[in-house]
């Protein structure tokens, strides 16, 4: 954690000042999604359905990002080609 | 009207709603927040009620919204959406707006529209605000950990309505909020799941499309109030849709219209599953399965059967 | 009310106190007025109401479904960059409770009227201050006004005390129900642009937002992606509550220098700004006092100081920030004062004003004796002649130096 700030160095208002991307919640993980790129058929339906924007396409592959990454699955579980496999953390 | 959706494309843009968030994993709601504000285009605004989606996106001195946000109250997203739209009309008036057109998006859960906020929000749709409202509904109030609301299921076990021996789990059906928002002749009104991804996308749209006040009733599977395994989260919507528990519906102008899998399954009623396939997968419903509970079951089946046969009446299939 | 020499010809209306807020809510730019109606606030929103079916103003008027709303949509505006209005009175003021406290953290420079009317139940439309002095502690500023044209003159201060830079606070501008609301008075309008020119267009602060790399305007505007209202802690919290404590004491300062900017172009000052003296150079007794009553009081004062009392008035206009050195100033070489309360503290010892003025003088080793009136709940009048014998009673107890009752509830019936 950063040091926290006195109230004279705060924004007015009470806006937030960082954004979320410097919180990395891919502790949370107990299982982490393997994407086997021979299967993906580039689908995106992982993309699309995950809750922690942490599938990443770039225009020629998918990849996890696994900062944020919470491991819960929803990606392998609706891959229509089994593409990925949820792995233990070591 | 028809929308088409480039994923490839769409995917490549920057998320207006970060990640580093602290909802819940498997937690659906995102995913609505995420499939919304990819459908709305151009400048956007968004008001969110006080609940899990709030909370969880703005822990000081972190936010996780690309777009401008407000966070106001619990009972009063509609009121807020209403003073930022008129805010808006006024400053245009004398040149202090720049934007044409700004999608003003309202979030906020069950409790925040079916109990608290239904004053607010039947107040903003009758003064006929352009803005669309999103209730995210997970079916209790699951910030404060998990107690019943008005938008919670008959026999579904909560903190506040616990399945115990004498009264097992909630003893109230769901209030019908969509048909009360169509009641008031909002002139969009629809119902989505985050499963359903291009008929949320498509509905976005076509509210955003549409001048005054819209309703966008999106169920949210929650895998901690549900009590389900967090990778089932889609699978459950489906299957919410695929009992007709929860049908995907329009409506607009006098008009209703099934949509996406709910349309399948009115041309193919074998398609209907039995309404156990959508309760035994989850945790609050098990006491159900109990011989003593099992006329629950049967009492929530016909309930069902009844909203969907006048679904279908009304959308002019029967 | 100290008249100065004025720069620029108005026009003369006769006005009761709720029009004349509704005149200044005309000639300030409004973008957006939102309220509900609740006696005896409702002319003001039936009058701006007849501005904006009439087109005389570019607001928008939003007839919400509840004072809670009112104060939300008002929210909503304000952190929009606009500039918000709104009016109420007792009930209506308490079901905004929630929303008052939120309208001052979030920093929002928005203006209410209020009507002063007791709360209920038994349910009762007419004044007391029940329903502000519950609302002291909510980070608004509160003003106090005495009479119709102070009402009007103080709407419009109120948009440039609470869009300074250094306050961003809300104001409640205060008019006592019925006493001030519903009566007639020879208003002094200024001309719209004198007006219009005074207070300006809203510009909304600029903040440096590190994930923009930049200052940004603080306000909801889809070029910028700004969070108001997050998630606080433990870790925060407090920080941000220094804020609003630092920008409530900034409000003495500017509520002064607006009095001040105020009477160059309408040369009608009312006092400091924050206190409005009489007679306290040689007085032996004084009564502190707020709103309406204030004028009934002065003419008790110099009625007996044609007759050789030496008596004076203090009228609180700004109860929060409460004006600590002036009262002390003005006060410390009084022998007695009485302190008015139009509401009562349940429980405590006297009611708000008089907890106030006698805390301020804990520390000072010249202090006057300080006793307590309640007067005038739910409307009840409090005339010329129980002034007086407030005024005869504090004479006595300058002479003899005893107080037999602390707190003493006056115009009350055994």
């Amino acid at each position: 954690m950063s040091e926290l700030k006195g109230w004279r160095e705060l924004p007015i208002g009470a806006i937030p000042f960082k954004l979320s991307t410097e919180f990395k919640t891919g502790d949370w993980r107990t299982f982490k999604p393997v994407i086997k790129q021979d299967k993906c058929v580039k689908c995106l339906l992982c993309w699309i359905y995950c809750p922690d924007m942490s599938i990443v396409w770039d225009g020629e592959k998918v990849t996890v990002n696994y900062d944020y990454c919470k491991g819960c699955g929803i990606c392998a579980h609706e891959c229509p080609v089994k593409a990925i496999e949820m792995v233990k953390e070591g | 009207m028809s929308f088409t959706f480039n994923i490839k494309e769409l995917a490549k843009q920057p998320p207006k709603l970060l990640p580093g968030h602290r909802l819940c994993a498997g937690c659906s709601v995102p995913t609505i927040v995420k499939l919304i504000l990819l459908a709305a285009e151009g400048p956007t605004i968004v008001a969110t009620a006080t609940g899990c989606l709030e909370v969880a996106t703005t822990i000081f001195p972190y936010t996780s919204w690309n777009v401008p946000w407000i966070h106001n109250a619990f009972e009063n997203v509609a009121a807020t959406a209403s003073g930022i739209e008129a805010a808006i009309k006024a400053m245009k008036r004398r040149g202090a707006f720049k934007y044409e057109r700004v999608n003003i998006i309202a979030f906020a859960g069950d409790g925040g529209t079916y109990d608290i906020g239904i004053q607010a929000l039947s107040g903003a749709i009758e003064r006929g605000h352009d803005f669309l409202y999103v209730l995210y509904d997970n079916e209790a109030y699951m910030n404060t950990g998990i107690q019943r609301s008005g938008g919670t299921p008959l026999g579904a076990a909560t903190t506040t309505s616990p399945a115990g021996k004498v009264i097992p789990g909630k003893m109230q059906h769901k209030k019908p909020i969509a048909d009360i928002v169509v009641a008031h002749r909002a002139p969009y009104v629809a119902t989505a799941t985050p499963a359903h991804w291009a008929d949320l996308m498509r509905k976005t749209k076509k509210a955003l499309s549409i001048r005054g006040p819209k309703f966008l009733h999106v169920l949210a599977p929650c895998c901690r109030g549900w009590r389900f395994d967090m990778h089932l989260t889609m699978e459950i919507a489906k299957l919410a849709v695929d009992t007709c528990y929860f049908p995907l519906w329009e409506y607009e102008k006098g008009e209703w219209r099934l949509t996406d899998r709910s349309l399948v399954i009115a041309k193919n009623p074998k398609l209907k599953k039995p309404i156990e396939e959508f309760l035994k997968v989850q945790g609050r419903f098990k006491h159900l399965f109990k011989p003593e509970n099992r006329h629950i079951i049967k009492e929530l089946q016909e309930y069902v059967d009844m909203v969907w046969e006048d679904l279908l009446k009304r959308a002019g299939i029967k | 009310m100290g008249q100065v020499k004025t720069q620029v010809k108005g026009r003369v209306m006769g006005l009761n106190g709720n029009e004349a807020v509704a005149w200044a809510v005309k000639q300030c730019n409004v973008d957006l007025v939102a309220a509900y109606p609740i006696t005896p606030q409702t002319i003001i929103v039936e009058k701006f109401s007849e501005f904006v079916a009439n087109g005389e103003v570019h607001t928008e008027f939003v007839p919400v479904e509840s004072e809670h709303s009112a104060m939300s949509a008002c929210v909503g505006a304000a952190a929009t960059g606009a500039r918000a209005f709104t009016a109420t009175a007792a009930n209506g003021l308490a079901l905004m409770w929630e929303i008052l406290y939120i309208a001052a953290s979030l920093r929002l420079p928005i203006v209410m009227a209020v009507t002063n009317r007791a709360l209920s139940a038994p349910i009762n439309i007419h004044c007391d201050h029940s329903d502000t002095m519950g609302a002291r502690d909510s980070g608004w500023i509160q003003l106090y006004v005495e009479d119709p044209q102070e009402a009007y003159d103080t709407t419009i201060q109120a948009f440039k005390i609470a869009e300074h830079p250094d306050v961003l606070l809300p104001v409640m501008v205060n008019l006592d129900g019925f006493f001030l609301s519903h009566t007639l008075q020879d208003v002094h309008i200024l001309p719209d642009e004198v007006v219009k020119e005074f207070v300006g267009t809203r510009k909304p602060i600029e903040v440096y937002v590190p994930y923009l790399g930049k200052k940004v305007p603080l306000k909801l505007d889809p070029e910028y992606p700004l969070t108001f209202g997050p998630l606080d802690l433990y870790d925060y919290y407090f920080e941000h509550k220094m804020h609003q404590i630092e920008a409530m004491k900034n409000a003495k300062r500017v509520i002064k220098e607006v009095n001040e900017e105020y009477a160059k172009i309408s040369g009608r000052k009312y006092g400091n700004g924050l206190v409005v003296p009489y007679g306290l150079e040689d007085a032996e007794v004084a009564i502190v006092v707020l709103g309406s009553t204030g004028g009934t009081v002065r003419y008790v004062a110099k009625k007996l100081r044609k007759e050789g009392y030496k008596v004076g008035v203090l009228r609180i206009r700004a109860f929060r920030p409460f004006p600590v050195e002036d009262v002390v100033e003005l006060l410390r070489r009084v022998k007695v004062v009485g302190v008015m309360d139009r509401s009562v503290s349940f429980g405590a010892r006297g009611g708000p004003v008089f907890l106030e003025v006698r805390s301020a003088f804990y520390d000072e080793k010249e202090k006057p004796i300080i006793v307590n009136y309640i007067y005038g709940l739910g409307g009840r009048d409090a005339p010329p002649s129980l002034i007086e014998s407030i005024y005869k009673e504090l004479l006595r107890i300058a002479e003899t130096g005893k107080v037999e009752q602390l707190i003493k509830y006056v115009g009350v019936r055994e």
